[in-house]
């Protein structure tokens, strides 16, 4: 399943958006199989839900065409494609040398929503909090910096500072 | 029964492929998706740690990840827009000035 999906985002059109999304439901359909319900919701909820209707948009607004190529790109990809296989070789080397891999077993349900609230709203909970936090500065970020330059803009920032 | 080396395997394939358009995309909004690739790797990694373990703390930090990954690609995004008005190119080739 997922080996497939794999090929399809390194073929990339521009489009990869798309793709992307394939991507993200498979691995939303992993955490299911892996017995982390909640997980797979919020893996639909906010990647294939959120924010791959942000980067739709955003492709969308902006027109983008094609991808040029000019000379930078293509030293990237004599330098990145070596380098990347054989980083993916080093892991996959790691990997088979330690056969530590018990099999997990599926449908452990240990993922139900009840204790990760637990354990969200009591260990974690500050985290929690500043991660909350951490989402206002970026909403504030997003407005301000999305928003037209002059005019509207001046002001927030104004404000902000 | 699926083996956690299977997980794992998949999860460095995905970062793998995300920092390959990392590094040999030109389109600026395809590299943000790689790097939305890479963190769902390293999510996938995670979880499925968890599940292996048996220690639910591994999922919620995936929540955190996405948490982060969404205000990361709200501020990215809004970034990208704001480089396009001024440039008019989403090729991170010709963005190389900070000032124009």
């Amino acid at each position: 399943m997922a080996g497939a999906i794999n090929l399809l985002v390194q073929s990339h059109p521009i489009n990869s958006a798309l793709s992307l999304i394939v991507v993200m439901a498979a691995l939303a359909a992993e955490y299911l199989l892996l017995g982390a319900e909640f997980v797979a919701a919020v893996q639909v909820i906010v990647y294939a839900g959120a924010i791959m209707v942000l980067f739709v948009i955003t492709i969308m607004l902006l027109n983008a065409g094609k991808e040029e190529r000019t000379k930078g790109s293509r030293a990237a990809i004599l330098l990145g494609v070596p380098g990347v296989a054989i980083g993916g070789v080093l892991v996959a080397w790691t990997l088979l040398n330690r056969p530590n891999a018990e099999a997990v077993p599926i449908g452990a349900l240990q993922g139900d929503p009840h204790a990760i609230a637990r354990l969200l709203f009591h260990d974690f909970l500050l985290p929690f909090e500043v991660t909350s936090v951490l989402i206002l500065i970026a909403i504030m970020g997003a407005v301000v910096l999305a928003s037209r330059p002059e005019g509207a803009a001046r002001g927030a920032r104004k404000d902000e500072g | 029964m699926i083996p956690l080396s299977y997980y794992l395997l998949l999860s460095g394939i995905l970062f793998a492929c995300g920092v390959l358009g990392f590094l040999i995309k030109r389109n600026i909004i395809t590299i943000f998706m790689s790097i939305e690739l890479m963190l769902n790797g390293v999510n996938l990694a995670f979880v499925a740690f968890a599940a292996h373990w048996h220690a639910l703390a591994g999922q919620v930090f995936v929540f955190f990840v996405m948490v982060v990954a969404a205000a990361e690609a709200a501020v990215g995004l809004a970034i990208i827009i704001a480089v396009y008005r001024t440039r008019d190119t989403l090729n991170v080739d010709r963005v190389n000035l900070l000032k124009l």
